[in-house]
């Protein structure tokens, strides 16, 4: 016992009561990023679609969208989604799916990007050798594109996964509680900054949780080029 | 009675006419070897013969099919369906062989016989062993493409081809992306398919498998047929200045 306080600067008590609030923390992170994901990923493969759609205006659009997203903070935008409805409706919006609707606008933005150079990424030959088959444009895109593009879209995609696990963290600034939000209340409470390293290996965890999924995935594919 | 006949085909990438009035008629069993230097506008006749580009003007009929004609200076195309069926009729084998990377070699021949044309799963890959065992590629057939060597790659394409059981074969430069100790194998499944009375049309730069294989040689230069005939005829006595340059360019090298 007097081994971790040494160790730690937090008395045995306080640094067993902080773990367990820890992992309700590692849920909330947890929460943000299954949801992100859910919605991001299909909103990105639309971005993707539309992008590479011929319709100048839609695609224009999209584009906007992009660069107006990937070109702001997230931080900035968790600000937006949280109080902009007040300020323009005079509504306060739920703060978890305020913070959801901000991650979501943003990663589908980023995933929208990776999908769209995954898809165009695909030698025009592929088309071709579909058309030439009798493949309708749908077979040929779900059939003989979709498959390839998933392929070389999942390192990418991972290391955005990754990014994600770390960036709840930025839903701090509207106060939505996770995990880091939990660090810094108990760092404040002990004045010790091992809850910060405590914090610290639990986004490790999970990132390399996101990780080592994303290899697997990928190795799951290795049986072509 | 002739399963291609294209006449007064004319094409143009903005500014630039790649092909001028191309006609060229090719009959039931005939094999058709087109020549010329690069630029001359081979692929993009064959592109077009093959809806992969859409020609600006003239008329092509296909098995019998009418694909385009001309209408008030505007090319006119056949219905969907029609398109669908002449596509049918009609294979095309590709320089870079275009295998669906994803597939093993028994899907790449099964899967458009599958979903294009339903046959039953069982029934297309028996067919697709019989091509597979024709191709020499019997012991391949759980491959992937990658994992086969460039002439194996083609001999699948030619497979996948065949799987549609087309009446026109049409080939862009198969040999070209090959290193030139396998070009032999491919010219060997195109002399074959030859003795089996296969239409094909192909484009190539093979001189010698052209005058051994072909019925007829077309020598194309600058976006028309400068001359055609017997590969005896366009090898031994070409009539044209531009024909005979182009071969001895060949002979020297
Ligand atoms: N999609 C395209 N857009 C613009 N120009 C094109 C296009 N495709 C072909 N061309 C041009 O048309 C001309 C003929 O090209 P094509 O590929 O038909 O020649 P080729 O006879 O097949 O040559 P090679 O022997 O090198 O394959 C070339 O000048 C080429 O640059
Ligand atoms: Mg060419």
């Amino acid at each position: 016992m007097e081994f971790i306080e040494n160790i730690t600067g937090m008395d045995a008590t306080a640094f067993t009561a902080m773990i367990p609030n820890m992992l309700v923390g590692c849920w909330q992170v947890i929460q943000i990023f299954l949801l992100t994901v859910l919605f991001a990923v299909p909103l990105g493969f639309l971005v993707a679609l539309g992008r590479t759609s011929r319709f100048k205006i839609l695609s224009g659009i999209i584009r906007i969208y992009q660069l107006i997203v990937r070109g702001t903070p997230l931080m900035l935008q968790l600000m937006f989604c949280m109080y902009a409805p007040s300020f323009l409706f005079g509504l306060t919006p739920h703060r978890f799916a305020a913070c959801i609707i901000a991650f979501v606008i943003n990663y589908a933005a980023y995933f929208g990007e990776i999908f769209r150079s995954g898809i165009q990424s695909i030698p025009q030959g592929q088309y071709e050798a579909g058309k030439v088959l009798g493949y309708t444009k749908t077979q040929v895109f779900f059939h003989i594109i979709l498959p390839q593009v998933v392929k070389r879209v999942i390192p990418p995609t991972g290391s955005e996964f990754m990014v994600l696990v770390k960036d709840t963290a930025l839903a701090q600034i509207i106060a939505q509680p996770q995990l880091f939000d939990i660090a810094i209340k108990t760092a404040a409470k002990n004045v010790s900054i091992t809850p910060y390293i405590a914090a610290g290996v639990f986004y490790l965890i999970m990132s390399a949780v996101v990780e080592f999924a994303f290899k697997k995935l990928e190795s799951k594919l290795d049986y072509y080029r | 009675m002739n399963l291609i006949e294209a006449n007064h085909i004319e094409k143009s990438f903005g500014e630039l006419q790649v092909l001028r009035d191309i006609s060229m008629h090719v009959a039931e069993g005939e094999v058709v070897a087109i020549i010329g230097p690069s630029g001359s506008g081979k692929s993009t006749f064959l592109r077009c013969l093959t809806q992969l580009e859409t020609a600006d003007r003239g008329e092509i009929t296909i098995c019998g099919k009418q694909m385009m004609h001309t209408e008030d200076n505007h090319a006119v195309f056949a219905d969907p369906k029609t398109l669908h069926e002449i596509t049918l009729c009609a294979g095309l084998v590709f320089q870079n062989f275009n295998l669906f990377p994803h597939r093993s070699v028994l899907q790449n021949v099964t899967d458009a016989p599958i979903r294009v044309l339903g046959v039953s799963k069982s029934e297309a890959q028996q067919t697709a062993r019989t091509l597979l065992e024709k191709m020499n590629l019997s012991d391949r057939a759980d491959y992937y493409p990658c994992q086969l060597s460039g002439g194996q790659q083609q001999r699948v394409a030619i497979a996948r081809a065949l799987a549609l059981n087309p009446r026109v074969l049409f080939f862009d430069e198969p040999t070209s992306a090959l290193d030139p100790e396998l070009t032999g194998e491919i010219l060997r499944v195109i002399r074959q398919l030859a003795d089996e009375h296969m239409t094909m049309v192909v484009v190539t730069h093979e001189m010698a498998f052209a005058r051994d294989v072909a019925d007829r040689v077309i020598f194309m230069d600058g976006g028309v047929i400068v001359e055609q005939g017997r590969p005896e005829e366009i090898f031994g006595d070409a009539q044209n200045e531009r024909t005979r340059a182009f071969l001895s360019s060949f002979a020297q090298n």
